[in-house]
């Protein structure tokens, strides 16, 4: 495999979406193109990934400018184990908007949207550019942004506002980081700017940089007290939206930050203060936010604050093994988001609300889809040996390892605020006694829906808790790629040489 | 092995399968689950009872030290069988009582489930893996209790049962994997051989801590105690299998399978002793003031807890055997109680034993387990429950200096479960049948058979006890490795111990006659509820939840304003810190002298503009203002000899000034202004930040920098890009990937307005 073939999911992704635009006022051939081409996609990510676990890491040279002189793209194991996995959410969400969106929100472009934003999460992960980086981000918001409002609701247009908002300023951030970085080192190359960086004497401006990047990235990655944006807005768009936004945006956030703090700004111990403290808060925070909240989508969404704080626990703590554990969780934490909204989604075709209080009586009359339900919720409280108990013994470990006894009694207190707030979920959307349902203003509900549209949204749920499942019971394999994404992380010279494409002396 | 451990999940997962093709053949066919494993496990006894243990070992996540093992000892077998054993009667009793249930089938599917996590913690030789199992417990017992779904009350004690043990779980697991943290290892059998490691650690105390939090709340120690009278909601064989049979004992088993890896120091000793202590009195107390038979044997099963715990914790070998011994012997005579309350239940419909007597006269069957039960619960002479209390007696009795009381505690327990056990076990059957039940007849042999099995091998264990000698040997052997040899016998002469003994069933006897149970005493006791642990524990969750709304509500309070000022005044704190604490911070004030007076105009310019911003009343003034700051810039990067840029900006700035005030026209005017204090808030943050970012710009301007990209850019635009405008070539060239990115960000934003500007899914607003 040529080199050139790293950016193929990008292009594919592209290609694809350009190919949707085409068929803009036909939606069945987009749903049916939409589903095909996600698929596709999967497929070649897991080339990518084939090749990239067995041969080690690819570099390729845009425009062959040798690097640090043109955008480098590179596929190591941690990008492109992101990359499949934001092509596997792809195509869940694609299958499942299919029976669940509005025909109105359909023919207004949210399959090319889709695939546009998957393109951006791609190029997010396999770029060894920061400026690129940049770039990749722009699409990732524009595109989330024109997600969140197709429909134009009241609620959603006010939720978009603040997301967008905010996440312009994390830009601005991210931008002025960049700018001050290339000021001192002159080059936006990645790994070029792991070797630069080492060599500057003012460690003090690095480091102010640094923090700039701490706030552009938290912003993204909704960590304390910078997270606003999510809790504003993840309830209003349709939940086919919301579970691709809440399985992969906060993850790019978190997907950057752990590259750029092992990569360019290694060795803070200043900064691993900080995000230790930040992702305490930022555990907290969530867990009390989904304890209080009585929307299903309110809920998940403050959960994704509070196992966003699991991952910042790991890259705060910066040992071998924590880091470890933020993959594994990220691994574990991009399929059960997604699923969960999708599940919430289900809820509210069944029901017409996502209210707990109103909900009731799915057990008894849907059993079957129930335990299927059970699977991602469970899964997300990290009932052993489900996928999410797995990193916390990682991040336990990792803290001890680094004397963190106060993060570790967070993560406990964290995953007991899971397992109090989920158990809840269940006695009452699942145990409880049905009411009669809220009369719908638009749309049908669940019961009404034929066989075909209703295999559109259970097979989804279906396909990413099998693939919940492997991860929890095959954690063998899933540690060990952890395990080596972690030590390839925590040792960049394979990254940097390969990106440079010249021998180093030690770092 | 890891069949029978599998197989009770595997009987789980199928079942719903299962049941579409018959459902009425599951309550006939998963009895033969636990059946099989029991015969298995019989099967092995023999080699274990020869060998000291067995071993079987299945590699999980082997990276991370963390396997299947499984290993069975004496202690692993007795629960192993108790489970089984247990279990079997439990479901075949469950098939009837249930019967016709609508959801019978899901019951087996929880009751498989838990089966198998309970055999596989009690199994597992690796710390980890025991936890797996130690959670999957919790998790079924929840199911479990909140089996009847549509009561309020079960779904609250499951939710209260869930959140006590699943919080000493999470504890727990992070005192585990402190234990391999320190050891360095999971495995059980490895960490037997070096005990010393943890006794002299520095984190010994924590690791014990987190340790006795798991413990006691999965088995009920007071002041966690208060989960288990809730879990009663579910229904009796549920109760007589995970909430006093088996799972509320795997805090003592995992308290004695730690006792020789932890245990012998005085924290872990004294703990035990006094936490046991309370609890097993506290609880007997508190059964004397109950009057529903499964609330009084809800109370006697968290004291008999208790006794377990404080045996562990005086800790002499015939406490231990006395444990071990007890252990069976409470789930014999305790199961049975369960069972009978099950079938009172069942056929009377109340469980008030006050309004119950006399039922022997129509289910003798029935009566006679209870009576036996009841004797075995009391230790008379000739049952297993005599000769458990006598080691026990023994074993606390030579103890420490403080034997005396300990001993004393011992026995007024003992006494009160005396009057316990009577009640339950004696006092329905005996006396006059009220003319309400005349009609009460004995149910199918499905219900009465279970708890008869059991009720004689109360007796026949007791009369014969040289049969479990070998057996029990085993069990002492895990417990105390060098365990001597022992005989278990009716008989130990006269001393004090048999002296007490009779001290015991004299009281208790004589407490039973005196003191009835009574709803009015109930009452009374209701005005010191406010200090019930559960009272204190529910208040506490109120705050905690008052707390969470607070916190919640003052961080996402619904203004973006606010939340922009947060993210600010992060950023400006920790940079501004940074910034001060990391860098030697020189201005080089002589480069102001170059400042050219057009560049100076400009300046003057633009911060002008940005007061008349900060001071109009008119929206569009301000966008004239903020117009004019861009257009002063434009001027800035044409000084600079950057005319493209500077066409660029000037272009981007007009437009967004048009635009902004075709928008703006149509809204009405400005109601209100922010106040003059939240002015000067924002102001001096703006005046911070800008600030901040200011200074580190001159900063970085005037580090040394490298120019090894931009030089290359220079020389080779044209050898090689062929390009003669730099810009040009490195936008579609060297960064070329950058443009062709931004150019589809601008293709979305498009097709985004379209959207926006053609979708509208608001309801309708009627005129």
């Amino acid at each position: 495999m040529s080199n050139i073939w790293i950016v193929l999911p990008i292009l594919f992704q592209l290609t694809s979406a350009v190919l949707l635009l085409f068929f803009w006022n036909y939606i069945k051939i987009q749903k049916i193109l939409s589903a095909l081409l996600s698929l596709l996609g999967l497929g070649i990510s897991l080339v990518l990934f084939k090749e990239v676990y067995n041969e080690g890491l690819l570099v390729t040279q845009s425009g062959n400018w040798s690097a640090p002189f043109g955008i480098s793209f590179v596929a190591d194991t941690f990008g492109t184990t992101m990359v499949l996995l934001a092509s596997v959410a792809g195509l869940a969400v694609s299958v499942f908007a299919s029976a669940s969106m509005t025909k109105a929100r359909l023919q207004f472009g949210f399959y090319p949207m889709l695939h546009f934003l998957i393109m951006g999460l791609q190029g997010a992960f396999l770029t060894g550019d920061i400026f690129n980086l940049y770039v990749w981000f722009e699409v990732i918001i524009i595109s989330s942004f024109v997600l969140i409002t197709i429909g134009g609701k009241k609620a959603q247009l006010e939720g978009a506002i603040k997301y967008v908002a905010l996440n312009l300023l994390a830009s601005v951030f991210f931008l002025i980081g960049i700018a001050f970085l290339y000021g001192l080192t002159g080059s936006l190359n990645m790994a070029d700017l792991a070797l630069k960086v080492q060599e500057i004497d003012n460690k003090g401006l690095i480091n102010v940089t640094a923090s700039l990047f701490l706030v552009a990235f938290g912003i993204k990655s909704a960590v304390f007290p910078l997270y606003f944006w999510l809790p504003a807005s993840y309830h209003t768009p349709p939940p086919a939206v919301a579970a691709i936004f809440g399985g992969l945006l906060t993850k790019v956030g978190v997907y950057a930050m752990v590259r750029t703090f092992t990569l360019i700004f290694v060795g803070d111990e200043f900064l691993s203060v900080i995000l230790s403290v930040m992702a305490a808060l930022t555990i907290l925070s969530g867990g009390l936010g989904a304890m209080v909240h009585q929307h299903l989508g309110k809920i998940f969404g403050y959960f994704i604050i509070c196992h966003i704080g699991f991952m910042m626990a790991g890259v705060g703590m910066m040992t071998e093994l924590a880091i470890m554990g933020t993959v594994f969780y990220l691994v574990h934490d991009i399929v059960v988001k997604t699923n969960l909204f999708m599940v919430s989604g289900i809820v509210l075709k069944i029901n017409g609300t996502q209210n707990i209080k109103e909900l009731g009586g799915m057990y008894q009359n849907y059993p079957l889809l129930s335990l299927l339900m059970a699977i991602p919720l469970f899964s997300l409280v990290g009932i052993p040996p489900l996928s999410g108990f797995w990193a916390k013994l990682f991040f336990i470990q990792g803290g001890l390892e680094s004397n963190e006894y106060l993060l570790i009694a967070f993560i406990v207190l964290g995953s007991f605020l899971t397992l109090w707030v989920i158990a809840k979920v269940w006695a009452e959307v699942f145990w409880k006694k049905g009411e009669n349902l809220p009369k719908k203003a638009r749309g049908i509900y669940f019961r009404e829906l034929g066989r075909r549209q209703k295999l559109a949204l259970i097979l989804p749920v279906v396909f990413l808790s099998i693939i919940s499942l492997y991860i929890g019971l095959g954690a063998e394999n899933i540690v060990s790629l952890s395990e080596r994404i972690a030590k390839e992380l925590m040792n960049p010279e394979a990254y940097i040489e390969a990106v440079m494409s010249k021998k180093l002396n030690a770092l | 092995m890891i069949f029978a451990v599998i197989s009770g999940f595997l009987s789980a997962a199928l079942l719903p399968l299962f049941s579409k093709i018959n459902k009425n053949l599951v309550p006939k066919v998963y009895p033969f689950v636990p059946l099989g494993i029991f015969v298995y496990l019989l099967y092995l006894m023999p080699s274990v009872l020869q060998e000291g243990s067995l071993m079987w070992n299945y590699p999980w996540v082997p990276s991370f030290g963390v396997d299947l093992v499984f290993r069975l000892d004496g202690l692993s077998l007795l629960f192993g069988l108790l489970i089984t054993g247990i279990g079997t009667l439990v479901f075949f009793y469950t098939s009837y009582y249930l019967k016709g249930d609508e959801y019978l089938d899901r019951f087996y599917g929880y009751l498989s489930m838990f089966m198998a996590a309970m055999l596989g913690l009690v199994f597992s030789d690796n710390l980890i893996c025991l936890f797996v199992f130690w959670e999957l417990t919790s998790i079924s017992s929840f199911f479990l209790i909140g089996y009847k779904n549509n009561d309020p009350s079960s779904r609250k004690s499951a939710l209260t049962a869930l959140g006590i043990t699943g919080f000493g779980g999470l504890v727990l697991l992070a005192g585990l994997i402190w234990m391999g943290f320190v050891s360095g290892t999971f495995s059980f059998t490895e960490l037997i051989t070096t005990p010393e490691v943890f006794r002299e650690h520095s984190s010994y105390i924590w690791i014990v801590v987190m340790v006795f939090v798991g413990a006691f709340t999965k088995s009920a120690q007071f002041p966690f105690h208060f989960w288990l009278p809730g879990a009663m909601k579910a229904p009796t064989p549920v109760s007589t299998y995970l909430h006093s049979a088996t799972m509320v004992k795997a805090g003592i088993y995992l308290l004695a399978r730690f006792t020789p890896i932890l245990g012998g120091t005085a924290i872990w000793q004294e703990t035990l002793i006094i936490v046991g202590g309370i609890t097993m009195l506290f609880a007997a107390v508190h059964s004397l003031f109950r009057t529903d038979l499964k609330s009084i044997l809800a109370y006697s099963t968290i004291s008999a807890l208790g006794i377990l715990v404080f045996l562990l914790g005086v800790g002499t070998q015939d406490a231990l055997l006395g444990a071990g011994l007890f252990i069976l012997t409470h789930a014999l005579y305790k199961a049975t109680l369960f069972l009978i309350t099950g079938i009172i239940d069942h056929e009377t419909g109340t469980r008030e034993v006050t309004r119950l007597a006399g039922l022997q006269k129509v289910m003798k069957p029935v009566a006679f387990a209870g009576y036996l039960a009841a004797l075995s619960s009391a230790g008379v002479p000739m049952f297993l429950g005599f000769i458990s209390k006598e080691i026990m007696y023994e074993g606390v009795f030579h103890s420490s200096s403080l034997a005396w009381v300990l001993t004393a505690a011992l026995v007024i327990t003992k006494v009160i479960l005396f009057v316990a056990g009577f009640w339950v076990g004696v006092k329905p059957f005996s006396g006059n049948l009220p003319a309400e039940y005349q009609k009460v007849h004995l149910p199918n042999p499905l219900l009465w058979v279970p708890p008869c099995i059991l009720a004689v091998l109360c007796l026949l264990f007791g009369v014969l006890p040289a049969v479990l000698d070998g057996f029990v040997q085993a069990v002492f052997i895990s417990l105390v490795p060098e365990a001597p040899e022992i005989h278990l016998a009716i008989w130990h002469g006269f001393n004090w111990i048999l002296g007490m003994s009779l001290v015991t069933l004299a009281l208790g006897f004589g407490l039973y006659l005196f003191f009835k149970p009574s709803t009015n005493l109930i009452l009374k006791t209701q005005t010191f509820d406010n200090l019930s642990p559960i009272n204190i524990a529910e208040s506490g969750g109120r705050i905690f939840k008052a707390f969470a709304w607070k916190w919640t509500g003052f961080f996402q309070n619904g203004y973006l304003r606010n939340y922009v000022i947060t993210i600010l005044l992060f950023l400006t704190v920790l940079a501004g810190y940074r910034l001060y604490d990391g860098v030697d911070i020189h201005l080089d004030w002589n480069q102001i002298s170059q400042i050219t007076p057009s560049e100076f105009l400009v300046v003057v310019l633009m911060v002008a503009s940005i007061f008349f911003a900060l001071i109009t009343k008119t929206r569009t003034g301000v966008i004239v203002a903020l117009g004019i700051v861009g257009l002063a810039n434009c001027l800035f990067f044409l000084y600079y000899s950057a005319p493209d840029l500077a066409m660029t900006q000037f272009s981007i700035d007009t437009l967004t000034v048009l635009l902004f005030m075709l928008v703006l026209v149509q809204l009405p005017r400005n109601r209100s202004f922010s106040s003059r204090k939240v002015r000067l808030r924002d102001g001096f943050l703006s005046l911070m930040f800008g600030s901040l970012i200011a200074i580190l710009a001159l900063e970085v301007f005037e580090a040394p920098s490298y120019t090894e990209v931009s030089d290359y850019y220079a020389e080779n635009a044209y050898i090689l890009a062929k390009g003669k405008n730099v810009v040009n070539v490195i936008l579609v060239d060297f960064r070329g990937i950058d443009t062709m990115v931004e150019t589809v960000v601008l293709v979305i934003a498009a097709i985004g307005v379209f959207s926006l500007l053609n979708l509208n899914l608001n309801p309708f607003k009627k005129n």
